[in-house]
């Protein structure tokens, strides 16, 4: 169990490694193999559209972007571990460990702006997660071992209309009708962090949670109505039922526990996505999370910023498959071997 | 009346293709102390038939009617919470492949205790106190340790002991063993055997042994009942089958029989055809398309379903033949091919 914690511990390690190089292959790497001059690259970066050419190519060099690809991405990870000194030409601006890069077009640095965005994001995710996980889980058990049933066919039916149904359409339509016409759910835009009133936090989440819960409940109806037939029709529940187990256990603690590694899976990778931002919800309901905060980065062209989040999305991915294979050793004791 | 007794059972299942009459009026009895051997081919009714007796039907798409009588209680008609509450407790049972049938999350430990807690209300520690106790009964060495260990962690053989210390931990008084022995290699199914018989000693169960290996039955078996097509074609003591078998299905299992004092290079004699549909069941007796001596009953097995009737003292035989012709085919025609061969 140690040996295997320590393998999947150095293999989230060396993800994290690959993932950087790979980020910042993205920004810095292929504009320059299609063609875009550093000098360009540079106007981009900092955002100095007006700037005459000999600022910018002052700027380049300043930030180094005319060094070799192996300084420049040795410089970047060195900014990420212990901070680094963006030279704008008026100023010397610092920007502290983890340094995710130095916005020059809002003057400020990414990384606290992301810890900013993040409870929102977090609460979002969190909340929505648990709801889905519940609501799914619990109707794809029923609608399995009920299997053809009115209720499997209404659940199934519905769930297929949760996959297909995007949430921006879903959220306002919920919008519309519990915020604004029933005035029973808090309005688009708003958000009260939970260390200020938790109630009020709730009350603020409940639509977006319900909207983003059931996008993904559907999938996860669907995954753990299959994944129960399967695992009902083993010889391992025939046992469970011939011990004299009484039908709820033989369910929950014989043929959920088989079907429920494929729905963590999934789990953590929608989690660790979600927490990188769930860019439609929150542009749906107005959040000021990270989603959201990547659709402005993106809408103003802020390269340092796009970077921040692509790479804060990537850590927790990375993260959360981390977790998931942890979580696998405890769920399934044959993964321990491998 | 017996401990064991089935009564006229069938079980049937509803499915598109049409009726599958799995068990098709099965009566036999059995008491505690005895061993009951079930043999025939796949798909002619042993497990479904061992399943409807621990009550495993009920509750699904499954017609059952007729009856089963344990120790004076009828079970086709008790509620499904009943017959539950007699599973695991008064009758268990011991499956063909203990990798698949033991659950892979759990150790073993924990599906013995949890095996024994629900018929008894113990602590966890006393509950695997008893579960050490039974892995040592059936064998399993450092059993303290073995207890925690994960049924991908045992052998084969390992893990078909763990499963009979499951069966065995609520001290059942009828014991089914579904082709206990098919999954392992032969070394161990002999073990296995001899464990079985010295444990049904101890425990002074019923046990039934459902297989389709005649070497099996012949170690274990104080009757023998032979079923084909969901029906009971030949029943009688270990002997009878053996000695004095009168069923044309019955010698052609025996002939199809690996034997140690034969020579090896000889063929067996296997059955022709494949086991009957259990939709469309064949006409008159099932076996009839695959039955040598058919012709011989003047096409009487064409037509009608043979009754099973007494032969002598005890020994049931469903054949229209007569019995003092089967008798004669047996010793003249049958045996000696059977030893020359």
């Amino acid at each position: 169990m140690v040996s295997y914690i320590i393998r999947r511990l150095i293999a989230a390690v060396l993800m994290l490694v690959v993932v950087s190089i790979v980020t910042f292959s993205i920004f810095f790497v292929i504009p320059r193999l299609a063609g875009v001059t550093t000098i360009d690259f540079a106007s981009r970066y900092v955002g100095s559209k007006g700037a005459s050419a000999e600022t910018v190519a002052a700027i380049a060099d300043k930030l180094g972007f005319n060094d070799p690809l192996v300084v420049q991405y040795g410089r970047w990870i060195k900014g990420i571990v212990l901070g680094a000194e963006y030279d704008t030409g008026a100023s010397v601006e610092h920007c502290p460990a983890p340094c995710l890069g130095y916005s020059f077009i809002t003057k400020t640095p990414v990384w606290p702006e992301l810890l900013d965005r993040l409870p929102v994001t977090v609460s979002l995710a969190i909340g929505a997660s648990i709801i889905w996980l519940i609501a799914g889980v619990a109707t794809g058990v029923v609608s399995a071992l009920r299997r053809g049933s009115f209720f499997d066919r209404a659940a199934m039916g519905v769930a297929l209309a949760g996959v297909s149904l995007p949430i921006f359409f879903t959220g306002i339509i919920c919008l519309v009708f519990f915020s604004y016409r029933f005035g029973i759910t808090a309005p688009g835009g708003s958000y009260t962090a939970i260390t200020e009133n938790p109630g009020e936090w709730a009350y603020d989440l409940i639509l977006p949670w319900i909207t983003l819960a059931f996008l993904y409940a559907a999938s996860y109806a669907r995954l753990t109505r299959a994944g129960m037939l399967e695992t009902m029709g083993e010889d391992y529940i025939r046992t469970a039922r011939a011990k004299g187990l009484p039908e709820s256990k033989v369910i929950v603690k014989h043929g959920l526990r088989g079907a429920l590694t494929p729905i963590l899976t999934i789990f953590g990778l929608d989690l660790g996505l979600l927490l990188g931002g769930a860019v439609l919800t929150e542009s749906t309901f107005s959040l000021p999370g990270l989603g959201k905060y990547a659709v402005q980065a993106i809408q103003s062209n802020d390269l340092p910023k796009i970077m921040g989040v692509v790479l804060l999305v990537t850590l927790f991915v990375v993260l959360a498959n981390l977790i998931v294979d942890l979580l696998y050793a405890v769920v399934d004791p044959r993964v321990r071997l491998g | 009346m017996s401990f064991l007794e089935l009564k006229d059972l069938r079980i049937h299942f509803p499915t598109d293709d049409g009726l599958v009459r799995s068990v098709d009026g099965l009566s036999f009895s059995l008491e505690r102390g005895r061993t009951l051997g079930i043999v025939g081919e796949s798909g002619s009714g042993k497990s479904v038939t061992s399943l409807g007796i621990l009550g495993l039907h009920k509750g699904g798409r499954a017609r059952i009617s007729g009856e089963i009588w344990l120790d004076g209680e009828e079970l086709v008609g008790a509620s499904q919470e009943h017959v539950r509450r007699l599973r695991g407790k008064k009758m268990a049972m011991i499956f063909q492949d203990p990798l698949s049938a033991m659950h892979p999350f759990y150790t073993v430990g924990d599906q013995i205790i949890e095996a024994y807690r629900i018929h008894n209300d113990v602590s966890k520690k006393v509950a695997r106190k008893h579960a050490v106790d039974m892995l040592g009964r059936v064998g399993i060495p450092q059993p303290d340790r073995r207890v925690d260990s994960y049924p991908h962690e045992f052998s084969g053989g390992m893990r078909q002991r763990a499963m009979i210390a499951m069966a065995l931990s609520c001290d059942p008084e009828l014991l089914i063993a579904d082709e206990p022995t098919t999954a392992l290699d032969v070394t161990v199914q002999a073990q296995i055997l001899d464990l079985m018989r010295d444990l049904q000693r101890d425990f002074d169960a019923a046990l039934i042994i459902i297989t389709h290996d005649l070497g099996v039955v012949a170690e274990l078996s104080d009757d023998i009942l032979v079923m084909y097509g969901g029906k009971c074609v030949e029943y009688g003591t270990s002997e009878d089958i053996f000695e004095r078998p009168e069923h044309p299905y019955t010698w052609g299992l025996l002939g199809s029989m690996p034997r140690l004092d034969r020579e090896p290079t000889e063929r067996l004699l296997p059955i022709k055809g494949s086991p009957p549909s259990l939709i469309n069941v064949p006409s008159g007796c099932a076996f009839h398309p695959r039955c040598v001596f058919e012709e011989r009953t003047g096409g009487l097995a064409k037509v009608e379903v043979p009754e099973l009737l007494e032969s002598e003292g005890g020994h049931l035989v469903r054949c229209h033949l007569p019995a003092e012709r089967r008798r004669a085919i047996w010793q003249k025609e049958v045996k000696p091919n059977l030893e020359a061969s």
